[in-house]
């Protein structure tokens, strides 16, 4: 998608910019106690993790002032753009969020991205430099924009193969995907790689009768796209067991119970002998699993499965260059029954007829533009910003010892634990660092020491100066009613813009 | 389907920057939050019993959330015991359910998916068996979310499923600490 992205610098950070951060090529921190005045703090992504730190720092230190940064014109980050449609109430920490958003103490500024230029980020940018001069405090929240990938040939160059999160994206609504228009006509059969929940939201949506969709918040081009879907048959192939699934029960019971639609029989062999004595939710995990589906496949419209020790080697296609089948290598577990096993590989092939194939093998986080300037580490191996485990960033350090803290910075979320964990954990973990930050601010611990700490009121002569448009909390609420009364018209609970284009027009 | 609650609506349409904020709600004998909390802020309950953070307010219309004052003479007990080991006995009413006892009286329980079973931050343990008995056994939808639990028992329940009958009167549940204590050592720093 073209980027219209605009970068800019207030004049004093120009000046500091190309002075100290040249110079000195780090921050400089204070060591002074900040009791005399509130906290300032900018919040970067509006997801679970960005809101429930915001909430935890709030009710711990008075009068802390919040701003909150969010590249795209909406908030919320996966709540709107991951969880699945047809799973509504999951949504309803959106209410927590909206309180939140509600104190005077916090500014949302939606259209916002820190440091990120290019890619689906169409509206303002801010250096991060230029953020850093202006708070006592921040912490990275911005979740896992990329995805993995497998890295085996015909992965790119097939039509017909698609990732969770591109896929995922599409179906939610994600401006970046909004065109993605993938084709389910080809065949009948699907393949998805990787046996985590996400691979279970991509089943479903395949499987599921598309009424029951229909009036959920799920797009009209999703609807459309599932409406002429003639997949019939799903292969969920994961590389390790039953026992080393990543999926959780609530998912696997879900599509047990869809209509008319069965489950075909999981392979024993990779069953422990004595179920009864696993603990408790790898025993009923499994269970579930070998109890199967309500309906019998043999009457069935659609069937599924669960294909276990399988690791894909190739994407094979047709001259057309669309995707025709996947090959699989079959994989030995070191010890079947324990849930860290390690696989090993086999020469036995196995090939699935797939007239398409969705990657589900985790999304991934990456370093934002201005980390190394200003002395943040970032693990690209992990995909996430290093940091004691309370979510206090630890600074780059040249000789491999482990760093020290970096003043003042801090991280939550996705961003901090890699891309795993439900809301719960991401709340936890949210709480941890908002934890960490009030124990330090009361502490008198050093934070940032910038320029000011005037925050948003600083840097908003120069966005808006970018004759970009800035989403405020109120712009919010007026695209929010938009949708919500264009999904009144199409009897659903919401229809969602899925243009940034079409969320700033409804929000002038 | 996430419900419009329309407290939360009303609550924002009032955001103004200048607040009175009424503490007298707040000041509740057992609240373990209050010492953590800003004097501008305030807990209050949306219509399904989730907090609000109220930094300022101009009625206390949402006093007592989504829980049933109980009639004099009908009480039922229930204690808390929170993350710091304080009891906190409440006084509640036949029919009203865990989660919105807690949050009506500012206890530490989040409730994240609005009491719908989908999220498991309103686990509690049940102290004594003999209560855990007395209660309708879990609904798979309730055993499939304590599963994800942090710190599952074999006494745990979701505090949204639990509702009050007479045979819960003076029934003690603990709130389990959500933190999971991580340690330095979870986070080899730099491997
Ligand atoms: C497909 C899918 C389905 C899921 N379903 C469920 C479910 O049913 N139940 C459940 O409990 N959990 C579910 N989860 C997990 C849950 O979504 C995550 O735990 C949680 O959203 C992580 O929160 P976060 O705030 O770290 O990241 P995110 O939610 O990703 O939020 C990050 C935010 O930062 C913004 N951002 C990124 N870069 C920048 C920048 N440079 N500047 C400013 N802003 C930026 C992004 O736009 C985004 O809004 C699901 C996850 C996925 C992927
Ligand atoms: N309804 C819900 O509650 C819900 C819905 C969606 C997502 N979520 C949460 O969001 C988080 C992310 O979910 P996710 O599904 O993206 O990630 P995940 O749970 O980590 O699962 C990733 C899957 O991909 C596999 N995998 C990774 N690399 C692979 C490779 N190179 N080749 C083959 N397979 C590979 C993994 O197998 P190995 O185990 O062998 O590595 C695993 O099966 C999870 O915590 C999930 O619970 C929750
Ligand atoms: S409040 Fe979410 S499960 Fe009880």
């Amino acid at each position: 998608m073209a980027s219209i992205a605009k970068s800019w610098l207030c004049a004093s950070c120009r000046r500091k910019t190309s002075v100290s951060l040249a110079a000195k090529s780090r921050y400089s921190y204070s060591t002074a106690s900040r009791h005399d005045r509130p906290l300032r703090m900018a919040v970067v992504g509006s997801g679970p993790a960005g809101f429930y730190t915001a909430y935890r720092v709030m009710s711990k230190v008075p009068k802390t002032k919040v701003d909150m940064f969010e590249a795209l014109p909406v908030p919320y980050g996966l709540v709107r753009f991951g969880v699945a449609p047809d799973h509504p109430e999951v949504k309803n920490c959106q209410e927590k969020f909206q309180e939140v958003a509600s104190s005077p103490d916090f500014t949302f500024i939606g259209n916002v991205s820190i440091g990120n230029t290019g890619g689906h980020f169409a509206g303002c940018t801010i250096p991060l430099a230029s953020v850093l001069h202006h708070y006592d405090a921040i912490v990275f929240a911005y979740g896992a924009s990329k995805d993995k990938k497998l890295g085996i040939p015909g992965e790119s160059g097939l039509q017909g193969i698609y990732s969770a999160r591109e896929f995922v994206g599409w179906y939610n609504g994600l401006p970046e995907y909004a065109g993605l228009a993938p084709d389910l006509t080809k065949g009948d059969e699907a393949v998805i790689i990787g046996q985590g929940n996400v691979a279970l939201d991509v089943a479903r949506m395949l499987l599921e009768n598309v009424d029951v969709l229909r009036k959920s918040d799920i797009t009209e081009a999703a609807i459309e796209a599932l409406l002429k879907s003639r997949i019939k048959r799903v292969h969920i192939v994961g590389r390790r067991g039953p026992m080393q699934a990543a999926f959780t029960i609530k998912e696997v019971r879900e599509l047990m119970k869809l209509n008319r639609v069965g489950f075909h029989d999981i392979d024993m062999s990779l069953m422990p002998d004595e179920i009864s004595k696993l603990p408790r939710a790898r025993r009923r995990l499994m269970e579930i699993m070998m109890k199967g589906s309500t309906a019998n496949v043999d009457e069935a419209l659609k069937s599924w499965s669960l294909d276990f020790c399988l690791s894909p080697t190739e994407f094979l296609g047709r001259p057309d260059r669309s995707l025709e089948s996947t090959v699989f290598e079959r994989t030995l577990l070191s010890s079947p029954f324990d849930p860290s096993s390690s696989v090993a590989s086999t020469t036995e092939k196995l090939t699935i007829p797939s007239s398409v194939a969705f990657r589900s093998i985790g999304y991934k986080s990456v370093a934002l533009p201005g980390f190394d300037e200003a002395g943040i580490s970032f693990n690209d191996r992990k995909g996430i910003i290093d940091n004691d485990g309370m979510g206090r960033v630890l600074q780059i350090n040249k000789d491999e010892s482990s760093g020290s803290h970096l003043p003042g910075v801090y991280c939550a979320g996705w961003v901090k634990r890699g891309p795993t964990g439900v809301i719960a954990s991401t709340m936890e973990d949210a709480f941890s660092t908002g934890d960490a930050i009030a124990s330090d601010w009361n502490s008198a611990a050093p934070f940032i020491k910038g320029e000011s700490s005037s925050g948003w009121e600083a840097l908003r002569a120069g966005v808006e100066h970018g004759k970009c448009k800035v989403i405020t909390w109120e712009d919010w609420q007026k695209i929010d009613k938009a949708e919500k009364e264009r999904g009144l018209l199409a009897g659903k609970e919401r229809e969602k813009f899925t243009s940034t284009k079409e969320m700033l027009a409804a929000a002038s | 389907m996430a419900t419009p609650r329309s407290l939360v609506r009303s609550l924002q349409s009032l955001r103004t920057p200048s607040y009175q904020s009424i503490t007298h709600i707040r000041q509740s004998a057992f609240s373990s939050r209050s010492k953590i909390r800003s004097n501008s802020s305030l807990l209050c309950r949306s219509r399904a019993g989730v907090p609000l953070l109220r930094p300022f307010s101009t009625s206390p219309r949402c006093q007592h959330g989504h829980i049933h004052p109980p009639k004099p003479g009908e009480e039922l007990y229930v204690t808390f015991i929170d993350k710091e080991g304080k009891e906190h006995k409440i006084a509640v009413s036949k029919g009203d359910n865990l989660l919105d006892i807690a949050q009506a009286h500012d206890l530490e329980m989040e409730g994240a998916c609005g009491g719908s079973c989908a999220c498991s931050t309103c686990h509690v343990i049940v102290t004594e068996e003999d209560y855990y008995e007395k209660m309708p056994e879990p609904e798979d939808d309730e055993n499939d979310m304590l599963d994800l639990a942090f710190g599952l028992t074999e006494t745990s329940r979701l505090g949204c499923q639990v509702v009050m009958t007479k045979e819960l009167d003076g029934m003690k549940v603990k709130l389990p600490s959500m933190t999971r204590n991580l340690q330095a050592s979870d986070f080899g720093s730099k491997s």
